[in-house]
């Protein structure tokens, strides 16, 4: 057999499990979870793609079709919104195109974080795998349907000839919270609704109402006076850090601090539940 | 130097909480309590003991069969070998790169490619793309699939998903495989071809667990057999003297020509 030279050896490895762990090593097991999905990163990125490719296979325009639907959408909603606003078109179609943007993304990574796990039951059960690999896979299918809607937001700025400048930039540290946030939330809620089925649907009908009590068609002014309760919606807070900046405005410290502080109890709820739910979930599939 | 490939095993339980919709774990219930396997765990929930204190330790060059009727742990216990489910006591220890081959659609999306199946086993793997490449035409020759690799997994017949996944788990070489008895389906030619790429697969030194009813199979490849019954070890021994209790009777001269 001529293959014989050149077979390809299965990953090496030591598993040493122990029941009943200590907490210590619970956190350790989690650690590894993490450090081997990050390895695998090739892998989360080909299944990433190969969701887009898949949802859109045999489709003539493929994965053009996000970008259009978000075209159209953004541009009927921009033009009843501000007529139903009574505001300047040129003032808000380019604002709501960014938030509808932003907030499909985050919105999607909340609800499909949910089913990162119940989704892969397949894999999960096949093979040993990293659990956090599933969560940088959603993660990177989301963000190709972003790049796909963000053709959209640059024609909208070249339309309307908005240049929000080098505050722009501030976008990017804001990018970052939300890349952790979000694979924090896939953790979280990919291993709670694993266990509580029910808690999907839950979810979805939550980020609804979210969708509603956060500036995303509306403009914060027009809460007028009452503008000091938005940073207590944990979703203002994380929409304006990358929002603001590419509007060219500088966020408040008082949202920077709020996103930290949302992002801090997220990130630490998500590792004390992940740390304990790690090696259940496949009795959950 | 590779480390020669090692299993240890030491008073492994592993238990099955009963959770979800009624109807499911009204089955499971019923199942559990028919085989008298229900019992609470420490916080009381209703678990159904699907391997308990089960200790044994492979080398290199072991060939362990399964065997026991449906439901005695079989495939849990290849599950947790394979590192799938974690144990809730006991300590266990795999020493080695591993490969299993479970389930023929396991792993396997699909909605995907043949091709596309392959590439994700060999990323999985941390293979290079030259080797990704290699592995598609090895598997791609070996399972007989022809222009197959570029349709959907789902358009395959049976025999095919089987004879890709087969393909697939023996072209990434482990020291350790497990295998679920799935994979002696097919006709018989595959079947010939199959056990001729396994014996090589084997004869390196390495591992093997096989979860089988086919007593054959179990003559022909085990040095040794675990007879499981209710999550626990009821028999261990060579493949005769487990077998021959097994069937309740010596074994047919039929039988002890395939050895």
């Amino acid at each position: 057999m001529s293959s014989t030279v050149h077979d390809p050896v299965a990953r090496a490895g030591v598993l040493d499990f122990r029941g009943q762990m200590s907490m210590a090593a619970r956190n350790r097991w989690a650690v590894r979870d993490i450090v081997e999905g990050l390895q695998l990163w090739p892998l989360a990125r080909s299944l990433g793609w190969l969701d887009i490719r898949l949802r859109y296979r045999g489709s003539l325009l493929g994965p053009g079709w996000l970008t259009l639907s978000t075209a159209v959408m953004i541009g009927a909603l921009g033009v009843l919104y501000s007529t139903l606003f009574q505001i300047d078109v040129h003032d808000y179609l380019p604002f709501l195109a960014l938030s509808q943007i932003l907030w499909t993304f985050l919105a999607a990574m909340v609800s499909e974080g949910c089913s990162c796990f119940t989704q892969a039951e397949g894999m999960i059960l096949a093979v040993r795998m990293p659990l956090f690999l599933h969560a940088l896979r959603t993660l990177v299918r989301n963000v190709l349907v972003l790049a796909h809607n963000v053709l959209v937001l640059v024609a909208v700025y070249i339309y309307f000839q908005i240049n929000p400048g080098w505050t722009a930039l501030l976008s990017l540290p804001g990018m970052a919270i939300w890349v952790v946030d979000m694979l924090a939330f896939c953790l979280l809620l990919g291993a709670f609704c694993a266990r509580f089925r029910d808690v999907g649907p839950i979810i979805g009908s939550l980020m609804q109402i979210a969708f509603f009590l956060t500036p995303v068609i509306w403009q914060p002014e027009q809460l007028g006076p009452s503008r000091w309760v938005l940073p207590f919606n944990p979703f203002f807070a994380l929409l304006e850090i990358v929002r603001a900046p590419l509007l060219g405005v500088v966020p408040s410290h008082t949202v920077w601090s709020a996103a930290l502080l949302y992002s801090g109890i997220l990130c630490l709820v998500a590792w004390l539940f992940f740390v304990r739910a790690r090696g259940r979930v496949p009795f959950w599939m | 130097m590779r480390r020669n490939a090692r299993i240890d095993i030491d008073g492994v339980s592993v238990f099955f909480p009963l959770y979800h919709g009624s109807s499911r774990s009204l089955k499971k219930t019923i199942l559990a309590a028919a085989s008298g396997r229900l019992g609470k765990d420490m916080q009381q929930r209703v678990v159904v003991q699907a391997l308990r204190d089960i200790s044994f330790t492979l080398n290199s060059g072991d060939r362990l069969g399964l065997i026991g009727m449906n439901g005695a742990g079989k495939t849990t216990l290849l599950r947790t070998l394979a590192g799938i489910y974690e144990p809730v006591m006991g300590h266990m220890r795999i020493d080695g790169s591993l490969n299993s081959l479970l389930d023929p659609n396991l792993g396997m999306s699909t909605e995907l490619t043949g091709r596309e199946n392959v590439l994700l086993r060999g990323l999985y793997n941390g293979l290079p793309r030259p080797e990704i490449s290699r592995l598609e035409e090895d598997v791609a020759t070996f399972a007989e699939l022809g222009d197959f690799m570029d349709l959907p997994i789902r358009t395959y017949s049976s025999g095919m998903v089987m004879r890709l996944g087969f393909a697939m788990a023996t072209a990434i070489r482990p020291q350790i495989l497990l295998m679920d008895e799935w994979f002696m389906v097919g006709d018989a030619e595959f079947r010939e071809k199959a056990q001729v790429r396994l014996e090589n697969m084997v004869r390196g030194a390495e591992i093997l667990v096989i979860s089988t009813h086919d007593t054959s199979v179990v003559r022909n490849w085990c040095t040794r057999v675990l007879w499981l019954d209710q999550g626990r070890i009821h028999l261990d021994g060579t493949p005769e003297e487990v077998l021959e209790a097994y069937l309740g009777h010596p074994l047919t001269p039929l039988e002890a020509e395939r050895v």
